[in-house]
């Protein structure tokens, strides 16, 4: 700001700009510290520590004990395989799927707005919503629209949502009709990055439609495939809200991701030694899936 | 640039006096303020009291009109009454609120929660005498639920009602299916055979089920109906000693969990309805039976059908009769002061809301004020009066920090009754997954 005025002294604008990054910078960093470096800090310490939501103060120095009972507590590893599960089973059909529906529209002229919003409208549904909608309509026992219509093809429709074997399909499916927008929308903007031209001299060398999408559109695509996969990943690992919403976690806890054992046994059975621990855990994972997939994009970026 | 930095400086300034501005604002308009009262933890104005329920749907409809009988009796009083979610979510707040020394001066909580929520030290001790000077006494009160409001030989609730589960049944169906006797009551229903016979009967005439019950996404629904039988067994309470000890009967357990996969080989009972799904095949015909909670009553009354209610059948006789019942009553969570604690005014209120009672029994619950259980209006109130009897028998949930209304301890011997039920669990293999996920819980260290 001083540079360009270039009215004040040196001297001034060498202490003015000093302090303009910092100053700039503190709105956020004041929130980020006090709202996720204090709380991971306190989770951190917490979890040495046998605290009760029902008592005050810190609770009794326990060590590891947390660390020990979660590793052992064998709903720790059932409810990080949901959320292992879910994340497979809404990653791959919400990139691939955005993908294609995406490629799919861009090829509209006419009537694009209508299909781009069409795909993109779900979105933009509050989670208490889409979770009433399915909960009490299209997936509802004996009544809902999902259960009629499988029974027109003569086969008995299980319990959506009441079939331990299927609830987590129910949801994953629920996952990917709501979210598929965002992907779509972040591939539609990537299409239109890609000029013209390299797809009129790829025609004129005799490259056909499904050539051009495999070996043009695709590898084009790769930056923006990344941070679809990157932020879906993630996204996918914290999913709470639509599972405690629908099936609370259940039937038979068939559903019950990592993060609402965290809320049960936070904030219900009042643990918050042990809930610091596995919010401590789920972290990690994240952070490590993070780390491992922007390793590998980096390096697959360096060699092409 | 100077007068960039100082505008900079002096919108920084003038920022800041506004905050604090409108912080000594809140800090004068005071008390009236909660959102200001929960930051600085002052009590109310001196005569307003904060009501806490879990009450939506019909109970919350009663309890409104309730409340207003008494803004209406109390005019110089305020009440701010705030309706939550039923179930874990209510309590966790309710738990928090009193720890963080904000809690309501009065709230709801069920019987089988209060020997948590006392053992925690959340709950303000009552004594006979302060409740006699707002007319409540200890013989206007139901023996089961006043005693049930006792932990550690001091009250510490005022109950309200009782609200077991009970058997829905459609007169017209069941007249039908020849189960009427001549005063048009159900007949033949009490062992096990029998209730099958029955439900066999009804089946041939509704063409579906003879019994709606849900398994679906309702697992409190489920230990009901396995509590019920199992202590019907003679089963032991699940856990004694606060929830440290599992005491299962095996033999009870797998016994109970065979009656319900009995149920479901039958094909008298479906295997995959929710709670609402339930109710709608009694109301549409498609059972002639439901097993549900009373305060469902409105629901049933609503699609205006003839129906009936009465006492879960003895389905077992190896002990007195039993059937699951919990009970609302009204607490005073524990405040930091006696100013904000406000006993008079919060007891004034309880008593108003008893002598509300009449209004509260309409919504199926079975009141806990003996001068509305026991008077002439009451008796001519059908259904809601035949099955009275059942509060005698009612069994409340075993006492545990993971136990009572929506707990763990619910949760888990639901699923493993869903379990039985689906026939995904052997009865055998239920029982054992009821007692080793109880152990589990005893093991962990109490959070209270």
């Amino acid at each position: 700001m001083a540079s360009t005025l270039g009215t004040a002294s040196p001297q001034r604008a060498s202490r003015t700009s000093r302090w303009a990054g910092p100053g700039l910078i503190a709105p956020f960093a004041i929130f980020y510290v006090i709202f996720l470096v204090g709380p991971l800090i306190y989770t951190f310490i917490a979890g040495f520590f046998n605290g009760s939501l029902l008592k005050t103060g810190m609770g009794d120095w326990v060590g590891f004990t947390n660390y020990g009972d979660v590793l052992a507590d064998s709903e720790f590893w059932r409810t990080l395989g949901h959320t292992l599960w879910f994340t497979v089973l809404t990653t791959i059909p919400l990139v691939l799927m955005a993908l294609v529906l995406a490629i799919l529209a861009d090829r509209f002229v006419r009537g694009r707005w209508f299909i781009r919003f069409a795909f993109f409208a779900p979105y933009v549904i509050p989670s208490a919503a889409i979770s009433l909608i399915f909960l009490w309509g299209i997936l509802a026992d004996q009544t809902g629209p999902a259960f009629e219509v499988v029974q027109w093809f003569g086969i008995t429709p299980p319990s959506w949502l009441g079939d331990p074997n299927w609830a987590m399909y129910s949801i994953a499916g629920v996952t990917v009709w709501w979210t598929l927008g965002f992907n779509f929308v972040l591939y539609i903007a990537a299409l239109q990055e890609i000029p013209r031209d390299v797809h009129e001299a790829s025609a004129i060398d005799g490259a056909g439609p499904w050539q051009r999408i495999r070996h043009i559109v695709v590898p084009m695509l790769a930056r923006t495939t990344v941070l679809v996969v990157v932020l879906q990943i993630v996204a996918s690992l914290k999913v709470f809200d639509q599972i405690y919403m629908i099936t609370g976690g259940g039937p038979d806890g068939s559903t019950r991701p990592t993060l609402q054992l965290i809320v049960d046994t936070g904030f219900t059975d009042g643990r918050t030694g042990y809930a610091s621990v596995v919010s401590l855990f789920l972290f990690l994972v994240i952070l490590a899936f993070s780390l491992v997939w922007f390793a590998v994009a980096r390096r697959n970026q360096k060699e092409s | 640039m100077t007068d960039h930095a100082l505008s900079r400086r002096g919108l920084l300034r003038g920022g800041a006096a506004l905050a604090a501005a409108a912080a000594s604002a809140t800090a004068l308009s005071g008390c009236g303020n909660t959102i200001a009262q929960g930051f600085t933890g002052a009590p109310p104005a001196s005569r307003r009291v904060n009501f806490w329920n879990p009450f939506t749907g019909g109970d919350g409809a009663r309890m409104v009109a309730m409340v207003d009988a008494y803004k209406k009796a109390h005019p110089r009083n305020t009440l701010k009454a705030t309706t939550f979610v039923w179930g874990n979510p209510y309590y966790t707040k309710l738990s928090l609120s009193a720890v963080g020394d904000r809690p309501p001066q009065v709230a709801i909580a069920h019987l089988s929660k209060v020997p948590v929520l006392a053992e925690a030290g959340l709950l303000r001790e009552l004594r006979e005498d302060e409740l006699a000077k707002h007319g409540m006494t200890p013989d206007k009160f139901d023996t089961k639920p006043w005693k049930k409001a006792h932990y550690g030989g001091k009250l510490q609730a005022v109950p309200l009602d009782t609200h077991p589960f009970v058997l829905y049944s459609r007169t017209d169906l069941a007249k039908k299916a020849g189960l009427l006797d001549g005063d048009g009551k159900l007949t033949d229903l009490d062992g096990p055979d029998k209730f099958i016979d029955a439900l066999k009967a009804m089946q041939e005439v509704t063409k579906g089920f003879g019994l709606a019950i849900a398994s679906n996404k309702d697992p409190s629904t489920q230990f009901r109906l396995f509590y019920s039988f199992y202590r019907q067994l003679g089963g032991t309470p699940l856990v004694t000693d606060n929830g440290l000890t599992v005491q299962v009967d095996m033999a009870a357990a797998e016994e109970a969990l065979a009656f319900i996969r009995r149920l479901a080989t039958e094909k008298v009972v479906p295997t995959g309805s929710d709670g609402a799904g339930a109710i709608t095949m009694l109301t549409t015909g498609k059972a002639g039976f439901l097993f549900d909670g009373v305060w469902q009553v409105i629901s049933v009354q609503e699609s205006k059908v003839k129906f009936d209610m009465q006492p879960v059948p003895r389905i077992f006789s190896d002990a007195p009769y039993a059937c699951f019942a919990d009970s609302h009553a009204l607490v005073l969570p524990k405040a930091s002061t006696e100013e904000a604690q406000r006993l008079d005014l919060s007891l004034q209120f309880c008593g108003s809301l008893l002598q509300s009672s009449a209004e509260w029994a309409a919504g199926g619950h079975v009141p806990a004020w003996l001068p509305t259980q026991q008077s002439a209006a009451y008796k001519k109130l059908e259904p809601q009066s035949h099955y009275t009897a059942a509060a005698d028998g009612a069994v409340y949930d075993p006492v545990a920090w993971y136990g009572g209304a929506g707990s763990n301890l619910q949760v888990e011997v639901g699923d493993a009754t869903i379990g039985a039920l689906k026939g995904y669990l052997s009865p055998k293999a239920g029982a054992e997954r009821i007692r080793s996920e109880l152990k589990k819980l005893a093991s962990v260290e109490s959070p209270i």
